[in-house]
């Protein structure tokens, strides 16, 4: 690799290089630059549309970039071909931000979907290792539920489970912590570090939630108009000088970030004659 | 003016873009129809829900068509003295383009608006990326099996809307306005011919199928994962599949039965 | 809904369907009269045919016993040949029975009607009915009409 490293930490288990994504006319990065340390939980925080769960597609090559790459375990994942792409999904899993359960199969069915599809194991094999990633998410006596039953933080923790049943060695959350009650939240957050380090995984977390994210995170890289504008670990970022940061850890209406969508002058817009 | 131009040419490109990203996806599901083989179960849920679940309305639709056309049929007929002919009337009509093309119209209505959006919920509730993200392609286990189901289950319904119909003929015509019971299947069974008519019709459900199936999933899965999105992609299916329905018959029928 | 009764549903639609096309096949259309290689084809040539078609009856005393397989034309005796075949059930009719092509009502089809003669031999597969008499042709019929009054 003779492209700048980032992060300083091992090596990279997923290394995003120059990355440009178009949709439409919107540029939505230009020419992003990341690296997702192997092991320990790394987020990605920024304003809403700044294309968080864009990366995420990118990284799972839902999507196809304009221009760069995207490394992941030293593989280019937009060069795969089909089927090894889908080997190394196998190696990856994801939370998507409303659990994207199965509707028409229950928690249990849901969870050893992915074992059904990819291994011909036994099903006695398979309910044990349903109960036990079940179990793990605390759901074991929710299995006969249909996902239309469960609660959204519930949906989450059922996704979580069908997201290790393949024992993947990195997990995507997609907004876990957003419209959480505390108590779900404080669930949410205790799961995934318990996830990360009994199973040694490489997490990225995607979300704008500062507090939560700062709080589990090992490293953070903040995104914003489509370049990544700061990367440290959490306390690195609360020292940051830079305003902006400093505006989006802290919450503020006004900075850098104007409250005022881009607009004419005030006064020349109400009595002025000109516009609509 | 060059406003209505660009206007029209942007239409057009968007028209043209759609259509070859349509049929981009029918080449996947056709190249994901050979799996099915192993895996029967898909078909057969599918073939459930736009099978059995159209049945009630087929049935009672084809029903009701047939005792329409032979009370229609009849008053015509019985002018010309030819009301034995009621028979061979009812069936043509259904065997060669009522009962497809009705079929057609309700498959479009009732089953091909729930695929859309069944399709386009999945979408929107990020199922279909969950699948993929399982390492899981949703051309095979989502979408090849509903479109094989809708292609099996069309010809199937429109037999059945011809049969019930003959049927309801039958009743109005014979047990109702008296015509001969005998008279009306033998003269039905002297002109409607097994090739050119009976299989040309299934040939024509067959087709419908197609179509219908290919646009009600195509509308699921190229939709705007909104429920605003799933909305308008549902109407869409309904209105597209309808006019293709008639179109193609139209075609169908001149390469058919004037050539 | 679980699995038994939806493969029970599904398997009792696939045979209403399949059900509902052998009717079809079999009591709407023609499929199941005199089709296939029951029965024995005889030929008839004729003058004019008129509106006959391939597919039209054969009829004895108003019951149809076969239909009409073929129609050519032959160059040697400028006549029409109508190859017909006839159900094997109706395997005694005598040799010198006599084909008619007769029009069902006014406006109806045309159809050929037998008339069976006195013979003692019958009726077998490639035999030729020697009596025929051709359709009646409504402009043909006013044209001799007209020339028979100015006749006179």
């Amino acid at each position: 690799m003779t492209a700048t490293d980032i992060s300083t930490k091992g090596d990279a288990l997923v290394q995003i290089r120059d990355l440009h994504f178009v949709r439409g006319t919107r540029k939505i990065f230009k020419g992003i630059s990341l690296d997702i340390p192997r092991g320990g939980i790394c987020a990605i925080m920024g304003p809403s549309g700044t294309g968080k769960t864009t990366l995420l597609k990118l990284i799972g090559a839902q999507l196809k970039p304009s221009q760069g790459q995207v490394l992941f375990d030293g593989k280019d994942i937009h060069k795969l071909s089909r089927k090894g792409l889908y080997e190394q999904r196998k190696r990856m899993g994801m939370l998507f931000q409303s659990g994207a359960l199965l509707t028409d199969l229950s928690v249990f069915d849901n969870v050893a979907y992915p074992l059904r599809e990819h291994t011909s194991l036994p099903e006695k094999l398979i309910r044990h290792l349903v109960l036990t990633r079940l179990h793990a998410v605390g759901l074991r006596g929710a299995r006969d539920l249909m996902p239309s039953e469960l609660s959204g933080g519930m949906a989450r923790r059922a996704a979580l489970a069908r997201a290790l049943i393949l024992d993947p060695m990195m997990i995507m959350y997609d907004e876990p912590f957003t419209g959480q009650d505390p108590i779900s939240m404080g669930v949410l957050i205790e799961l995934l570090h318990t996830v990360n380090d009994s199973l040694g995984l490489t997490s990225i977390i995607v979300s704008h939630d500062v507090q939560e994210t700062l709080s589990i995170a090992d490293y953070v890289h903040i995104v914003s108009d489509g370049v990544v504008v700061e990367s440290g670990t959490p306390d690195e970022i609360r020292a940051s000088e830079s305003e902006w940061t400093r505006q989006f850890i802290q919450g503020l209406p006004d900075g850098p970030v104007p409250f005022q969508y881009p607009a004419p002058d005030y006064a020349t817009d109400l009595y002025g004659r000109g516009g609509a | 003016m060059l406003d209505f131009l660009q206007n029209l040419g942007r239409r057009g490109l968007a028209f043209f873009e759609r259509l070859g990203r349509g049929h981009m996806f029918l080449l996947r599901i056709l190249g994901s129809l050979g799996q099915l083989i192993i895996r029967p179960w898909l078909v057969i849920q599918q073939l459930y829900s736009v099978g059995v679940l159209t049945l009630m309305i087929i049935l009672v639709s084809g029903l009701f068509v047939g005792m329409v056309l032979a009370l229609q049929g009849y008053n015509t007929l019985v002018g010309f003295n030819a009301e034995e002919s009621l028979g061979v009337v009812v069936a043509l009509t259904l065997v060669r383009e009522l009962g497809p093309v009705v079929t057609g119209l309700l498959f479009a209505g009732r089953a091909g608006s729930a695929l859309t959006a069944e399709i386009g919920l999945m979408k929107a509730t990020e199922q279909l990326s969950g699948l993929e993200m399982m390492a899981v392609d949703p051309f095979k286990r989502v979408l090849a099996p509903r479109f094989l189901a809708g292609m099996i289950a069309l010809p199937l319904l429109a037999a059945m809307f011809s049969a019930i119909g003959i049927y309801g003929g039958y009743l109005v015509g014979v047990e109702l306005l008296g015509v001969d019971g005998g008279a009306f299947w033998s003269q039905m069974q002297a002109s409607v011919d097994f090739s050119n008519d009976i299989i040309n019709g299934v040939i024509k459900s067959v087709v419908f199928g197609f179509i219908v199936t290919w646009i009600a999933i195509f509308e699921g899965y190229d939709c705007i994962p909104t429920s605003e999105g799933v909305s308008r992609a549902t109407t869409r299916t309904v209105v597209n599949a309808s006019l293709a329905v008639l179109g193609i018959d139209f075609l169908l029928t001149a390469l058919m039965f004037n050539v | 809904m679980n699995s038994r009764s939806v493969e029970i549903l599904v398997g009792a639609f696939m045979a209403l369907g399949i059900a509902a096309l052998v009717m079809l096949a079999l009591k709407v259309s023609n499929l199941a009269s005199f089709g296939g290689d029951d029965g024995y084809e005889v030929h008839a040539y004729f003058e004019d045919i008129g509106g006959l078609k391939v597919r039209s009856q054969v009829a004895v005393g108003g019951v149809q016993v076969g239909k009409v397989t073929a129609i050519d034309y032959e160059m040697d005796s400028f006549r029409a040949r109508v190859t017909m075949k006839i159900g094997s059930q109706y395997d005694s009719f005598p040799i010198d029975t006599a084909a008619n092509i007769y029009t069902s009502g006014l406006l109806g089809e045309q159809y050929i009607g037998l008339e069976p003669g006195a013979d003692i031999d019958y009726l077998a597969e490639g035999d030729t009915i020697e009596f025929t008499q051709s359709a009646l042709v409504l402009e043909r019929l006013i044209g001799q009409y007209l020339f028979s009054s100015a006749g006179k």
